[in-house]
């Protein structure tokens, strides 16, 4: 089974991958906005208690990997997943025989070692995707869906990356799609309304108040107390990492919210409701407005200490009023008649 | 966001790719765009490397003033917290703590330290002789 890999960039690497591991498989209708709709993608949560980069845990988006598996799963498409532990020779002997086998395989590495990117990037993040489809020379050929054009990477390199540890560590985890069939209209269909139905649970009544619409209010109410509790240096780089975590290489921009109003779109290609436009144009005035409250944020972090309290409120006003506007559209789709 | 309104500020990607962002077109549909970053994250990028850097170099102090092992310095210099040093090292948090403290750290096997100088990435006698 010769054929040819094509690389497709995306916005965020999980999509990147699933779309084009399934691409290649022969689902032409895949696109990013798809994958991310089907997987549920949209979320949000913000973990008490927990720091990353010395600042808040704050997600826009599900666990990793769920996107890629719950895609695969509404489409009927089997997956096939091997993690190998600290076992780096049979990492690496599995990878060289798939390949060798011409199976274009997702990988889950580390960026901190990820030598093609800037060292302002490389931090301890451990959920990275990206695609091995070949090897030439010794080098293993790249597709990583964040990138314009495809890269490679070093036999050693490649163990560093699978092998990152820390949380989320890769342990050399490889996936990849097998035996797919032609998938019908019907089933994509079927598809996107669980997929929306399940994001507008996940959003609207996930319990407690740290996730959903709810922990948008969580993080508001912690930003009105940042300044006093943390003094307005780190308050402010505290706000810098909200606004990385929403808008760094990876989000599509606006906390994923535009790709999910580029899916709603996408969706009334299947589902003729034109509910969905008019649901997408609200996302569109989400992302806006979480674009809005970085430019805020960033007000106060470029001064560094010249911050007032009432910069802070300013900012978390406009989060709560996200929260609202975000409840209400996942109240829209909750009650859409897809059929 | 309109496909116009698109920021192309210089930012740190440059040296690896232009990102893409879902944006609208004229007609008020769905596309998407490659940009060269925006000053507002940027901004935020370089605070946070600012912040690593006065924490590094505060490790740097407290090393020379005998309050912290080298451990200390070069889990900030590689940007390691505790639990992404206890996944490197195998060692739990307990102890990593105890190993901060110069003078556990000095009776620390040659086992132990080439642990953590391979986490480290330097040699273990950069990691002991390193003073500050």
């Amino acid at each position: 089974m010769e054929k040819e890999f094509k690389h497709i960039q995306t916005a965020h690497c999980e999509n990147g991958a699933t779309t084009s591991l399934l691409r290649y498989h022969g689902l032409d209708f895949m696109t990013e906005p798809l994958a991310f709709g089907l997987g549920s993608g949209i979320f949000y949560i913000h973990i008490p208690f927990l720091q990353v980069n010395n600042g808040p845990a704050i997600s826009y988006r599900s666990m990793p990997g769920w996107i890629f598996s719950r895609t695969c799963k509404s489409l009927g498409v089997k997956v096939t997943r091997k993690k190998f532990g600290n076992n780096e020779a049979a990492a690496k002997a599995y990878l060289d025989q798939k390949i060798k086998e011409g199976v274009p395989v997702g990988c889950q590495v580390g960026v901190f070692n990820l030598p093609y990117f800037p060292p302002e990037y490389r931090f301890h993040f451990n959920a990275h995707n990206l695609i091995v489809w070949g090897k030439e020379n010794g080098n293993y050929l790249i597709s990583d869906p964040v990138m314009e054009t495809v890269t490679s990477l070093s036999e050693e390199d490649m163990i560093r990356v699978r092998f990152a540890k820390g949380p989320l560590a890769p342990k050399g985890h490889v996936y990849f799609p097998e035996n797919v069939k032609p998938v019908s209209k019907e089933i994509i269909q079927k598809g996107i309304i669980k997929g929306i139905r399940r994001s507008a649970r996940d959003m609207l009544h996930i319990p407690g108040n740290i996730a959903g619409v709810d922990g948008i209010k969580y993080t508001a109410n912690h930003i009105r107390k940042w300044r006093e509790k943390l003094g307005p240096r780190k308050a402010g780089l505290y706000l810098g990492q909200v606004v990385r975590m929403q808008e760094e290489i990876g989000t599509g921009g606006g906390g994923f919210r535009f790709l999910y109003a580029a899916f709603l779109e996408e969706a009334h290609a299947y589902i003729p409701n034109d509910e969905l436009l008019n649901i997408s144009q609200d996302f569109t005035k989400v992302g806006d407005l979480w674009r809005a409250s970085a430019v805020q944020m960033g007000r106060i972090y470029k001064g560094r200490i010249n911050n007032e309290q009432s910069d802070f409120v300013v900012c978390a006003d406009m989060l709560t009023e996200i929260a609202d506007l975000e409840k209400q559209a996942f109240l829209k789709l909750k009650k859409l008649d897809l059929g | 966001m309109k496909k116009e309104e698109l920021p192309q500020d210089e930012s740190a990607l440059k040296a690896m790719t232009r990102e893409l962002l879902y944006v609208k077109d004229k007609e008020g549909k769905y596309t998407t765009g490659l940009s060269t970053g925006w000053e507002v994250k940027k901004a935020a990028l370089d605070n946070a490397w600012d912040d690593i850097k006065e924490r590094v170099e505060a490790a740097r102090l407290a090393v020379k003033n005998g309050e912290k092992s080298p451990v200390y310095y070069f889990m900030e210099l590689r940007l390691m917290d505790f639990p992404v040093l206890s996944g490197y090292t195998g060692f739990w948090t307990f102890n990593i703590k105890r190993h901060l403290k110069p003078s556990v750290f000095k009776s620390l096997s040659e086992k132990k330290l080439a642990v953590y100088a391979k986490a480290f990435d330097v040699t273990v006698e950069e990691l002991k002789n390193f003073k500050g």
